[in-house]
């Protein structure tokens, strides 16, 4: 009974006001056939003492050394203030802001977030969240075959093709999500370079309803998005671009990409000040051009006026959620990921843009540095960001279980993704990565690779 | 407040100068690939930045700050411990595709958890990755279809919900690509056994319910109701919005149900973040165990691995979930134990028929006066609406300026001017009487002053917004003036 406040007289009172006995009368409509106990041995409950000790002993049972693992989840430093500012309770512990004028600092922070994420993607709208990269990228395949109204006109078959350096992760996620609506997502082959080889798709008649393209894609290498873009936009295809938000604090927004850029940008949010956490909760994000805006699945807020005409925020365009339009709505997204939404919007506020391409820039530099000290040649021809498939002349896994053992995490052994990359590892180095711990990586590959 | 902007505070030049790492050049991108302007990011001191953010959490209702009857949504306390707890360094620093021998600690708590819930549930299955209630409901009846094409019955594609169910269960329905047929509910606010009984047939995919169900009862023919669907060839879904009645008391798994998903936001106490994250682990019986959504923590004689179900519909996020909220919700359950888990469910029931009886004596309507209230109830204002012209949404804003979120409003869609209030075990029997008196308060100023009730709120830092505006004149980012 740890968080409940009544004492017996409460209960006595609160009983009599009712008019039963006891509190079990107020199960009397359960028939007696359901009602059942926990199973198994009664635990006792724990104190906040006792269970943190349970977790604080488990957390460092895996308490590693540095990790040179990206591939989707990013290493990054966090400044104090953003999870001391988002734990407050007022934004930690309010509900979705449907009640505006008792919400108007989640509202204002989901504008601002709205904005700031414009401003990176050169988008015109962007929603409040959706739950990761992988599931947004779901999101958005669904949102471009709703929206490429010609290739419905025309009758295209369902089909969008993914670059075949798209996150394996997020293609085996969308794949789950959009095959209940009869959407087929095909891979195209990757080049010796590490980009996609759109020539498997030259003379495809009718041409994809959309195409998708990571930048950088899970290789970390370097797309020719303008190429990919036009050829996009020559044939009627919608462009669906997967991006990692930090990089477009140096690279082109995807608005920029060949002469019409993308039509729809999602991508995960954790490089925004989300710990890596496992994974989650992290956010994902859905941005797109205005003629767009009514397909864009989850929350929106728009500014407003009051009865006074003074300036507040409120949820809006809520005609497309399944509050509203039920089994007609763009998607059943609910909640979502607002508090992560919060920290990325203080964190972007103090890095600024040029905090966020320092930030960048001294992670592409890392890796640069890490590549060199590793000594393994380079998989892929093309430029990379901050991340790097090399390759260790033999099976990956078991290194990577190695030098796991010496408290390293020492890249993501590519076998189980690619079967052709069995001997590669993706690695990554952050701004957080030190040269001394570069070093020790390289000293430990070294030692690993001789046994 | 005026919205001043974070963008409205910023100056070039300025920034938050300790946030920044040591200059680097990135010199080797292709020039044709970087960006020609800089985003315009917002240029302030941490100092602004961090004035800037507590204020705005300051213009916030929150659990932390105020009574928060929301029905539905199970707005009980957040222990800050559990926060703290999934807030260990190993844990925060843990990469998600760390290998499995180096994560021991982590899926130790993950198959806990698994296990506390399978027992919540009355279910042999579970899979912790859906990230929210609508993604597990999602799961669910991506796996009813999946089942059924195992069996060589791709034709049964229809989902049937009963009038007033949750938008997200028709919503998800149609993202699995399955049709809807709403089953009515009757005057007790129990399903309609001749209209379900007309409506199952061979197209039938399965029903999906809350019990207790949105009319803020229990469903006393929940089994009946499950051998009609069954009978038929198709298969149950318990959507957990609603688990917080029963936990404890009563499962899913022994009223027929085949699948179900919990919200840990809601019944483990993890926070709802202004409006994220959740959870949304799914349970299922063994006959829909292959089907769940990977990966799933199972333990050996010498570990703990990650395995996918064979059958499974796939992943439906890249990593593990919403690892985070699964920790806190176990840190949540380890501090109940089993006497505390119980006690929730009757706790939260008495809590709210307290509610409903303080409420019926000082004059309101309960849609259901005849029902046992469960963890919520509904009243309806439809005679005031007519008599003052006052609606729910007049009462809901007013008694923001009391103090008190407003209740669940125009939900379910059948009740007119509905208030669905639910207020939780966390709450002390003297925020429940403050609840009443403002009500009462409210209800003599209807009569007497209806014009400050339909004009409210007086006392948030905004007054009653323009919806309208906002849809017809999108303003959805700011920009410079």
């Amino acid at each position: 009974m740890p968080f409940i406040p009544h004492t017996d007289a409460d209960t006595a009172a609160m009983l009599r006001a009712i008019g039963v006995a006891d509190i079990e009368a107020l199960f009397d409509e359960i028939p007696d056939r359901l009602r059942s106990a926990p199973s198994g041995t009664p635990r006792a409950g724990l104190s906040e003492m006792e269970m943190r000790r349970r977790f604080a002993e488990r957390a460092a049972q895996d308490a590693m050394g540095p990790c040179f693992v990206g591939a989707g989840c990013y290493d990054h430093h966090i400044p104090a203030a953003v999870w001391d500012l988002a734990s407050r309770g007022e934004f930690m512990t309010a509900y979705t802001p449907y009640q505006a004028e008792a919400s108007q600092g989640t509202l204002q922070v989901i504008y601002e977030f709205q904005t700031m994420l414009c401003e990176l993607t050169g988008m015109d709208a962007c929603n409040a969240s959706v739950y990761e990269g992988g599931a947004g990228l779901a999101e958005a395949v669904l949102m471009a075959v709703r929206a490429n109204r010609k290739a419905a006109r025309a009758g295209w078959p369902r089909t969008v093709p993914m670059a075949g350096a798209v996150h394996p992760l997020y293609v085996r996620a969308t794949r789950s999500i959009v095959c209940n609506q009869g959407i087929d997502v095909p891979m195209l082959p990757y080049g010796e370079d590490g980009r996609v080889d759109l020539t498997a798709l030259d003379g495809l008649a009718p041409p994809p309803v959309a195409l998708v393209v990571q930048q950088p894609n899970f290789f970390g290498v370097l797309e020719d998005v303008d190429a990919i873009a036009d050829w996009a936009a020559e044939r009627g295809t919608l462009l669906v671009a997967c991006v990692n938000p930090l990089s477009l604090a140096l690279l082109k927004p995807p608005s920029a990409w060949g002469s019409v850029g993308a039509n729809i940008v999602c991508g995960d949010g954790q490089p925004l000040g989300v710990p890596m956490a496992s994974g989650g909760p992290s956010f994902g994000f859905l941005c797109s051009r205005q003629a767009l805006v009514r397909q864009l699945p989850g929350r929106i807020v728009g500014r407003t006026e009051d009865a006074r005409g003074e300036a507040g925020f409120t949820l809006t365009l809520q005609a497309r959620e399944q509050h509203i339009r039920r089994a007609k709505a763009t998607s059943n997204i609910c909640t979502n990921q607002g508090l992560l939404v919060t920290a990325a919007t203080i964190h972007m506020s103090l890095l600024g843009a040029a905090g966020l391409r320092e930030v960048a820039a001294a992670s592409c530099a890392k890796t640069r540095e890490l590549v060199q000290a590793l000594g393994r040649p380079r998989r892929f021809s093309a430029p990379c960001f901050h991340e790097c498939v090399i390759d260790l002349g033999r099976p990956a896994t078991p290194v990577v279980e190695a030098l796991a053992r010496d408290g390293l995490l020492g890249g993501l052994a590519l076998g189980p993704y690619f079967a052709e990359l069995a001997h590669c590892v993706l690695v990554c180095a952050t701004e957080r990565r030190t040269s001394a711990e570069i070093e020790r990586f390289a000293t430990a590959l070294r030692g690993a690779l001789s046994n | 407040m005026g919205a001043q902007t974070i963008f409205d505070l910023s100056q070039p030049g300025r920034g938050a100068g300790a946030q920044r790492p040591s200059p680097a050049a990135a010199d080797d991108l292709p020039p044709e690939l970087r960006r020609d302007a800089p985003p315009r990011l917002p240029q302030v001191s941490e100092l602004q930045a961090l004035r800037h953010y507590t204020n705005l959490s300051r213009a916030n209702f929150s659990i932390d700050s105020q009574f928060y009857p929301l029905g539905s949504c199970t707005m009980k306390y957040n222990p800050r411990g559990a926060h703290r707890a999934a807030s260990e360094p190993g844990f925060l620093a843990r990469h998600p595709l760390a290998p499995a021998s180096v994560s021991q600690g982590f899926l130790a708590c993950l198959h806990d958890l698994q296990e506390l819930l399978k027992d919540a549930a009355g279910m042999p299955a579970m899979s912790l990755t859906p990230m929210a209630g609508a993604q597990g409901e999602f799961a669910g009846v991506a796996m009813i279809r999946a089942w059924h094409d195992a069996q060589g019955d791709a034709s049964r594609r229809e989902i049937l919900v009963p009038a007033g169910a949750h938008g997200t269960n028709p919503a998800t329905a149609a993202m699995c690509g399955c049709t809807v047929r709403e089953v009515a509910v009757r005057d007790h606010g129990d399903v309609d056994l001749d209209a379900l009984k007309a409506a199952v047939g061979a197209n039938t995919a399965g029903l999906m319910m809350t019990n207790p169900s949105t009319c803020g009862v229990f469903e006393r023919r929940v089994t009946d109701i499950a051998d009609i669907v069954h009978d038929a060839g198709g298969l149950l879904y318990y959507d957990g919005a609603n688990l917080n009645a029963i936990l404890g008391k009563a499962k899913p798994g022994d009223m027929g149900f085949d699948v179900l998903h919990f919200n840990l936001h809601k019944t483990f106490a993890t926070p709802h973040g202004g409006g994220g994250p959740g959870a949304g682990p799914v349970g299922a019986t063994a006959r829909l165990a292959p089907f769940l959504p990977g990966p799933i923590v199972e333990r050996t004689d010498d570990d703990y691995q990650w395995v996918e179900p064979a059958q499974s519909i796939g992943r439906l996020s890249a990593f593990m979930g919403n690892a985070g909220i699964l920790l806190r919700a176990l840190a949540y359950a380890l501090m109940l134990g089993t006497e505390g888990e119980r006690r929730v469910g009757e706790f939260a029931t008495l809590n709210a028929n307290y509610l409903a009886a303080r409420l019926k004596d000082a004059g309101f309507d309960l849609a259901w006066p005849k029902r046992r209230a469960s963890h919520e109830f509904i009243i309806t204002l439809a005679a005031l609406a007519r008599r003052h012209g006052v609606t729910a949404m007049d009462f809901a804003k007013r008694l923001l300026d009391f103090g008190v979120h407003a209740p669940t409003t125009y939900f379910p869609l059948m009740v007119p001017e509905c208030l669905l209030i639910e207020p939780t075990e966390t709450e002390c029997k003297e925020e429940l009487d403050a609840f009443v008196a403002a009500m009462e308060c409210i209800l003599a100023e209807a009569k007497s002053d209806p014009e400050t009730v339909r004009t409210a709120p007086h006392a948030m830092p905004v007054k009653r917004l323009d919806d309208v505006k906002a849809a017809r004149e999108l303003d959805l980012r700011w920009r410079p003036q």
